[in-house]
């Protein structure tokens, strides 16, 4: 009923889909960075949607299992290995008692999300078993996984599927594999967008920026043309959200991911939409990223939409193993 | 008032444009439209919070749309939803939250902690030991939570003691540590990285995950600063950590 970590890899953190109903408190929901992803991978392994499961940056993750689960795992485009046998992004494999599971290096993209049959059996925290990294709360004793831990897993439901080896099947490419080079980011005008020199607003939506070294799940800092205000007045702050792009006075963004904060100063330029928040997640230092306006009411129409599809990915998936 | 979209998923209510030139008031609106908005229970709403001016209201778009019938006006029908269930509290006068609680929050000065109380001193012309009464003696009011889990900016710092923020932010403040930045005053609830100037220390708790709600403060309280000594304050984290 457990995992070995043999190798932590560079940042390994335990996440759910995050914790919600705190912001009030300052507490920002964090969990997987691209929640969508880790919900697909939930689903290839017969989990709850919102079952914990592990964030691995950058790879270099090594999991020796004690007993058999199922595994799946969605992200940038990483070679992932159990025993000697490749596992695709979006399918599912039965890994043995004691077999090894190996992540390499990412050839694109930056993060992965992996589901274990049961989920990792860390406590719930306020809600959730997501690590909160700068709180130091939640997930594996708040903190990124280190060499030598042993998870704890749940308890799972053998199934029929696959009996060995790897699933034929496997959930839609652009769900899995959201890694893109040089991404197109969709977003919305945000609350401050008037505050911004027409030269600037044009910019953004004309001009590649690239992703700075210094980012994190925080927020991704971009090099790239200045952005700047016609309005210099100061703001008071309110809520800034993962997708906010946000203009400090340096006229450099930042675009805000899961772990961000709960409020903020600067002027909120912009707000990347949710279903590209998986795009986003896999930004990485050098990556260079565009972005495009559209409307909200087609923002929403692409999440119903998008959801859509994985209820009927569900309803599939529940043909294959029963 | 007036509601903009933060994103496809959450929006912001801002019902005032300023907060220094009345903070009382414009806390107890704010408060107010925040109960309100809670208690409508509308569909797809999964949490608000509040800032100073404004309240975040965050929410599930697939929800909102379901119940709105029609995909493409989800922001408008949650908007409408919202401006009603505010305007029906508007003339209820004070609610539950804004007869706030007053919460004494002990806090030793000990130079150790208060590693830049003379700047603040020199700032404001007055000595070291001036600017622990007048900080002792302040009434304030927690403005908003938020930045870091638990970080509580409080409203009703004395002017004199306004102080900028420090140029170069330390890398690592102690949790308890009270600081000023600007025209606010407030509580560090973690280890953390930090630009205000600090005054002091307090043993208590201010952020604990174990328990819900998590933090010792709310938006709205009233809280008082006692002076405390070395001696008290060290009894006080020792009987926190037994």
């Amino acid at each position: 009923m457990s995992v070995f970590v043999e190798r932590a890899g560079l940042l390994t953190s335990v996440q759910d889909l995050g914790r919600m109903g705190l912001r009030q408190f300052g507490v920002s929901p964090g969990g997987a960075l691209d929640s969508f992803g880790l919900r697909v991978a939930n689903l290839l392994v017969n989990n709850e949607e919102g079952a914990a499961g592990l964030e691995i940056t950058l790879g270099g993750l090594q999991l020796r299992f004690e007993d058999e689960r199922l595994v799946a795992w969605c992200g940038g485009e990483f070679e992932v290995r159990f025993g000697s046998t490749p596992l695709p992004v979006g399918h599912t494999a039965h890994v043995r008692a004691g077999e090894l599971l190996k992540f390499g290096r990412p050839r694109a993209g930056c993060r992965s999300w992996l589901a274990v049959s049961g989920g990792i059996d860390a406590p719930s925290m306020l809600g959730s078993r997501s690590t909160d990294l700068r709180a130091g709360f939640g997930g594996w004793e708040g903190r990124a996984l280190r060499d030598g831990d042993v998870l704890t897993l749940q308890a799972w439901q053998g199934t029929s599927i696959p009996a060995t080896g790897v699933s034929s099947w496997g959930a839609p490419h652009d769900w899995v594999s959201p890694a893109k080079l040089n991404p197109v980011l969709r977003f919305v005008r945000g609350v401050d967008w008037s505050r911004f020199s027409a030269s600037s607003l044009q910019r953004l939506t004309r001009e590649a920026f690239a992703v700075s070294p210094d980012s994190d799940r925080m927020g991704a800092r971009l090099e790239g043309p200045e952005l700047k205000r016609v309005d210099e007045s100061d703001l008071i702050s309110e809520a800034v959200a993962p997708g906010t792009i946000q203009v400090p006075p340096s006229g450099k963004p930042i675009l805000l991911l899961g772990d961000c904060q709960t409020i903020g100063g600067y002027p909120k330029i912009a707000q990347v939409i949710t279903v590209d928040l998986g795009v986003a997640a896999q930004l990485r230092a050098g990556d260079r990223i565009r972005f495009s306006e559209i409307s909200l009411a087609d923002a929403h129409q692409l999440l119903i939409e998008r959801e859509r599809q994985l209820e009927l990915f569900r309803v599939g998936l529940s043909l294959h193993t029963s | 008032m007036e509601i903009v979209p933060l994103g496809d998923s959450a929006l912001i209510v801002r019902m005032r444009e300023r907060f220094d030139d009345a903070p009382e008031q414009t806390l107890d609106t704010v408060l107010r439209a925040f109960q309100q908005i809670e208690n409508a229970l509308i569909p797809g709403v999964i949490e608000l919070a509040p800032a100073y001016t404004s309240v975040s209201v965050f929410f599930d778009p697939i929800v909102v749309a379901k119940a709105a019938e029609k995909p493409d006006k989800a922001f408008d029908w949650l908007a409408t939803w919202i401006r009603a269930a505010v305007a029906a509290g508007a003339d209820r006068g004070k609610t539950a939250r804004s007869r706030s609680r007053t919460i004494e929050i002990p806090v030793c000065y000990d130079s150790e902690f208060a590693l830049d109380i003379d700047d603040v001193a020199r700032r404001a012309n007055i000595s070291p030991g001036e600017v622990i009464r007048r900080h002792s003696a302040g009434k304030y009011r927690v403005a908003c939570i938020g930045f870091v889990p638990g970080f509580t900016f409080l409203a009703g710092l004395p002017k004199e003691l306004a102080t900028p923020r420090r140029n170069v932010p330390r890398k690592q403040i102690p949790a308890g540590s009270v600081g000023i930045g600007g025209a606010q005053t407030g509580i560090y609830p973690l280890r953390s990285p930090g630009g205000w100037n600090l005054i002091g220390r307090t043993p208590l708790r201010l952020f604990d995950p174990q328990k819900n709600p998590p933090t010792l403060l709310r938006a709205g309280d009233r809280v008082r600063f006692r002076e405390i000594s070395r001696n008290e304050f060290e009894d006080v984290r020792r009987r926190r950590e037994s």
